[in-house]
């Protein structure tokens, strides 16, 4: 294949990876790493690389976006961001470790919980708000965010176990490139209680900071390629940049079902292709 | 200075940084395909690829060079960079608000940001 050609292949898929991400609330990464694997052919340490980029482009594009909203929560996002963080490095340096065929299984399993979660995730439980425990005081966690154009108060629980959680969603994106963001905000908003809006975009936050730490380790060991990323991340900021000015509201439930089934089509694919070796 | 206000600062000055880096990959990508658009490419087999890529002394002597695909590699450096910053801010945004205990929190998250990107060095 031509090097114009496969930029221009690269960039167009990319470009609607980051469009139905964005659109989905679910990330690009997880279409891209198995979409370049499969479709393109490219090995999966180069796609990872990619993705990683990618998610940091769209994280720390969006930023300013979240903060408007005024539902972010800094102080849990950077202490939390001591586990990601952690996990990051050492899910890149076990991602150099492993062969590209259990990564490719490891990523078709995560590719089936997004799947799930895309099919049968009818909207956040709406969680009743709790009161902040002894640690979440001392850390002064709590904050408040808007509701009804009003200031509504939240507590925060059990730090220790989402700090736990949010070790192993580093380490899930150190290992496969993408930004882990589903199972960030299941240790916010299910482990620690924190209000699902505040969850979602503190995760937001969160994602660019634990991708930057796995970065550097990619960088070294040659995962991320110039010519796959380039790309991958114009053309994931590209869709993304779209999928915000759009406004398809109606139409996001249909999306969420046509994302779940590809999605689910893309992990059968990946773990097949990686238990028989040619991914 | 509030939460709030600080966070969108350094969320404007993230766009910013976004922006410059999509420019820099944009144009070192522009300058790839106008040179190489006739190359075979073939990324199925992985390899650790030249040094050239890899760190930043590299990146920074094939840019001076106008190495394309070290122009799209600085690209990429300042796009890590930007998370990085938002970290290296929130300290100085916290130790400005005399809030200690977060400004330690935020230098430490750096700290391990910097001992990862120590490797690429």
């Amino acid at each position: 294949m031509s090097a114009l050609l496969f930029t221009a292949l690269v960039l167009s898929l990319s470009a609607v990876a980051g469009f139905i991400g964005s659109l989905t609330g679910l990330g690009g990464g997880v279409i891209i790493v198995p979409a370049l694997a499969l479709a393109l052919g490219v090995n999966i340490k180069y796609a990872i690389g990619a993705s990683l980029v990618s998610v940091i482009a769209t994280s720390s594009g969006a930023a300013a976006a979240y903060v408007r909203e005024g539902f972010s929560n800094i102080r849990i996002g950077m202490l939390l961001e001591i586990a990601t963080t952690l996990g990051a490095i050492a899910g890149a340096i076990l991602a150099a470790h492993v062969s590209t065929h259990a990564i490719a299984i490891v990523f078709g399993l995560a590719l089936l919980q997004a799947a799930y979660q895309s099919l049968f995730t009818t909207g956040p439980e709406v969680g009743a708000l709790v009161a902040s425990d002894a640690l979440a005081t001392k850390l002064r966690l709590g904050g408040d965010y808007p509701v009804d154009g009003k200031r509504q108060a939240y507590g925060v629980r059990n730090v220790p176990g989402g700090f736990s959680l949010m070790f192993g969603a580093g380490a899930l994106s150190g290992l496969l490139g993408i930004g882990s963001g589903a199972l960030k905000v299941i240790a916010m908003d299910r482990i620690m209680k924190i209000p699902f809006k505040v969850s979602t975009t503190t995760s937001n936050f969160m994602i660019g900071v634990t991708a930057a730490a796995s970065a550097g380790v990619y960088l070294t060991r040659g995962y991320i390629d110039p010519r796959v990323a380039m790309p991958v991340m114009l053309g994931v900021l590209a869709g993304a940049f779209f999928g915000t000015k759009v406004l398809v509201q109606a139409r996001v439930r249909t999306l969420r079902i046509v994302f779940g089934v590809v999605v689910l089509a893309l992990a059968i694919e990946i773990i097949v292709n990686g238990i028989t070796g040619k991914v | 200075m509030d939460d709030r206000r600080l966070e969108t600062i350094i969320g404007n000055l993230l766009r910013v940084g976004v922006l410059l880096a999509a420019a820099v990959v944009f144009s070192g990508g522009a300058l790839y395909l106008a040179r190489h658009h006739a190359d075979r490419v073939d990324f199925h087999q992985f390899s650790a690829g030249s040094a050239a890529t890899h760190s930043f002394h590299g990146v920074i002597a094939s840019t001076t060079h106008l190495n394309s695909q070290g122009l799209i590699q600085l690209g990429l450096l300042l796009l890590i960079a930007t998370p990085v910053a938002r970290v290296a801010l929130a300290v100085v945004g916290f130790a400005l608000e005399k809030d200690r205990l977060y400004a330690i929190v935020s230098l430490i998250v750096l700290a391990i940001l910097a001992f990862s990107l120590m490797h690429a060095i």
